[in-house]
């Protein structure tokens, strides 16, 4: 099998370097400090291992995780910020935030157990698109596109963390969330789960419910969304506006699990590096780059005739758009699924345990015709 | 004289109502209950007429590969973006008369062709390698094709032509010239009908009877239908099956782009964000219609359109999306096959 199975030390390793990494931060270059987007890393990772949960082990395509992690940013506001009754602490609000997850997760999933494929992905994306909405409307409650701040920062023992405490704290998470996740999938549920992505016919025949276990599935994925959003959001101390919660960051957290290995646990945390490493490390650092060396910046004065026109033209529209890296993020992340699901759908660290032998090249499968025989 | 004051009054609200997407019909006593809601009706139905256009592209894919074409709504954005380049090009906001008339039917011609060819494209580099994936890696596949052509339109956006106001803000709506100004065309009792609503109809149903006719009448449909039913047994009777899809993807997309034009100029605005609202409202449409079905798409998008207008004046526009999706979540939990699809075809 993989590296990672035959030696037990590398895990121990990344966690270790991880976990050195601010107290060498110090000593190093301005342009290798990667405190901050490592631990939005974090927070993205925790987002993709409960999609893992559902759509990775479960099979459950969900385009609607934003909506679990928009529940868990409110709720963790409203239960702890000060201009609420509630003003609970960082751990009774992350309690809080994980139930109302769960509950978020047993709301959507109960309805939709009969609603399969396809058609429960966009039943996901309605109600993403129906809780961002909810969000934006009530704003006598949400404050709206301001956001509700201030949201307490994460504290240990009665003290308030800065970067480097809340690093740490993310990282215990993240290692927490890992764990946690492994031991389900080889739980009896976990391989229920699994068993049901197979084939739920004949998982129901050996004796699973599958609806109990999908409910299950729902609720920790959902719990797990929650968390990351409450701990998005007490980094930021602001809950941000609804509309970061939309379609985009569901995509992201597909884009995690699909680039990582869908139902990889590993891979998931891989995903987040390489699809969060993209986005707030790769096009931010070239976007500094650019701005500094003064490439975009448009200049003035009458166009020119002739070919010259031309050029001005292609120069112009150049300068306006594509010097800026974030202007290609979304190209990145559809690339990213295309690419992917064609040349490598199992991702780039499948996972370990299952798919011995793999399931796929079913003799004279008929493609898109299967379904068609009653 | 009055009666023509009144009625233009009521058409300036209404354009007002459409330039910003939020219907205003306030009740300030100009209008009667009966005025707003039969105004309503007309912006519902022909809203309607041009999201079914666009679902018939989703409902065709879908009844011939069993994708849901996710990209199919940002192929109308950049459709648009391709008619707005095209007007901005050519001066076409100048044009009058039958010079206009002509232009305008060249302008959903050319936008036709270029929708069509991009869907075809789209098709032969991103779905056929995954022809034999399953069904969760094509959709996957089509959401990923969806945020490229997304980013596309920024890209276009950003283009420094005086329609795109130099491009210097490329994510933000840009203005699309009245090529049909928006003027009483005539009245029934005392419901305007506008020029562009009559430019809805002029469009969309010659189409919708022509592809009817096709998909009936003529070989190529019927190899459309056997692929639908039974792509390997089509392909044993000697159906070339990927030319079909080709055909099929280039049939939705041209559709899609006269959809596009004709919603660009009866909105007013276009922006590279659109195409998920209108791909989310089509696709809406068609699964309510029973997805795999053509006239259940049309059905599906003027009962869309109606909602919409109809949530939009009696409820609060801000909660219409909410509206809208609430029904398609209500749908596919309790009527999956839709209000005229054949029952549920899956297995397991």
């Amino acid at each position: 099998m993989s590296a990672a199975r035959r030696n037990p030390l590398v895990p121990w390793l990344g966690i270790a370097a991880l976990a050195a990494w601010p107290l060498v931060e110090p000593y190093l270059p301005a342009w290798m400090h990667l405190g901050e987007p490592l631990t939005e890393v974090f927070v993205y990772a925790i987002l993709g291992l409960g999609l893992n949960i559902l759509t990775g082990f479960t099979g459950l395509l969900n385009l609607g995780v934003a909506a679990f992690a928009a529940i868990g940013a409110y709720t963790y506001s409203i239960a702890t910020c000060e201009i609420y009754p509630f003003q609970l602490g960082f751990w009774p609000g992350l309690a809080v935030t994980a139930a109302a997850g769960a509950l978020a997760g047993f709301l959507l999933g109960a309805p939709t157990l009969r609603v399969r494929g396809d058609y429960l992905a966009i039943v996901t994306l309605g109600f993403g698109e129906i809780v961002k909405d909810v969000l934006v409307n009530l704003d006598t409650i949400t404050k709206g596109t301001q956001g509700i701040n201030p949201v307490p920062p994460p504290s240990l023992l009665g003290t308030a963390l800065e970067a480097r405490g809340q690093y740490w704290l993310l990282l215990a998470f993240v290692v927490a969330t890992f764990a946690g996740a492994r031991a389900l999938e080889r739980s009896r549920v976990g391989r229920a789960w699994i068993s049901i992505r197979e084939d739920e016919l004949a998982s129901r025949a050996m004796g699973i419910r599958p609806d109990h276990a999908k409910m299950l599935a729902f609720a920790a994925c959902a719990s797990l969304a929650a968390l990351s959003g409450a701990l998005l959001v007490s980094r930021l101390s602001s809950s941000g506006e609804p509309s970061n919660y939309g379609f985009e960051l569901s995509i992201v957290a597909l884009c995690i699990i699909i680039v990582g290995g869908i139902g990889s646990v590993r891979g998931t945390l891989l995903g987040a590096v390489v699809m969060v490493g993209m986005n707030s490390i790769v096009l931010v650092r070239l976007s500094e780059a650019l701005n500094s060396s003064g490439a975009d910046a448009v200049q003035a004065g009458e166009p020119p005739a002739g070919i010259g026109a031309v050029w001005h033209f292609l120069r112009t529209w150049v300068q306006n758009v594509f010097l800026s890296p974030t202007n290609w993020k979304f190209l990145l992340f559809g690339l990213a699924l295309i690419l992917m699901m064609i040349f490598r759908p199992q991702g780039i660290l499948p996972p370990l345990a299952v798919h011995e032998d793999p399931p796929e090249d079913e003799p004279g499968a008929p493609g898109a015709g299967q379904g068609a025989r009653p | 004289m009055l009666r023509a004051v009144a009625a233009a009054e009521q058409l300036a609200i209404l354009a007002l109502a459409r330039a910003d997407g939020v219907p205003s019909f306030a009740a300030d006593g100009t209008l009667s209950t009966w005025e707003v809601l039969s105004q309503q009706l007309v912006t519902g139905l022909s809203n309607g007429m041009i999201i079914a256009l666009i679902a018939i592209g989703y409902t065709m894919v879908y009844g011939i590969v069993e994708l849901i074409n996710f990209a199919h709504g940002d192929l109308c954005m950049l459709g648009a973006f391709f008619a707005l380049t095209a007007v901005g090009a050519l001066g076409m906001d100048a044009w009058g008369g039958a010079g206009g008339t002509l232009g305008l039917v060249a302008l959903l011609a050319a936008t036709a062709v270029f929708c069509g060819s991009l869907n075809w494209t789209v098709n032969r580099l991103a779905y056929r390698p995954l022809r034999k994936a399953s069904k969760l890696s094509l959709l996957v596949a089509a959401i990923g094709a969806s945020f490229v052509l997304v980013n596309l339109g920024l890209f276009w956006g950003g283009m420094p032509m005086e329609v795109f106001s130099g491009g210097n803000s490329a994510a933000a709506p840009k203005a699309f010239p009245a090529l049909v100004e928006p003027k009483p065309a005539f009245t029934v009792g005392d419901v305007i009908v506008s020029r562009p609503d009559v430019l809805v109809l002029c469009v969309t149903l010659p189409l919708m009877a022509g592809l009817t006719w096709l998909v009936r009448f003529t070989k190529l449909g019927k190899a459309m239908r056997a692929v639908a039913q039974n792509p390997t047994a089509a392909a044993l009777m000697g159906i070339d099956v990927e030319r079909v899809i080709g055909a099929s993807f280039f049939i939705g997309g041209s559709l899609g782009g006269f959809a596009a034009v004709v919603y660009s100029i009866y909105n007013q605005t276009v922006g590279f964000q659109m195409g998920y609202r209108m791909g989310m409202d089509a696709f809406i449409a068609a699964v309510l219609g029973g997805i795999g079905n053509l006239p259940g798409a049309v059905l599906g998008g003027l009962l869309i359109g109606l909602v919409r207008a109809m949530s939009d004046g009696y409820i609060e526009a801000r909660w219409t999306n909410s509206v809208v999706f609430g029904i398609l979540i209500l749908i596919l939990v309790f009527r999956p096959s839709g209000l005229l699809g054949a029952k549920l075809r899956e297995k397991v």
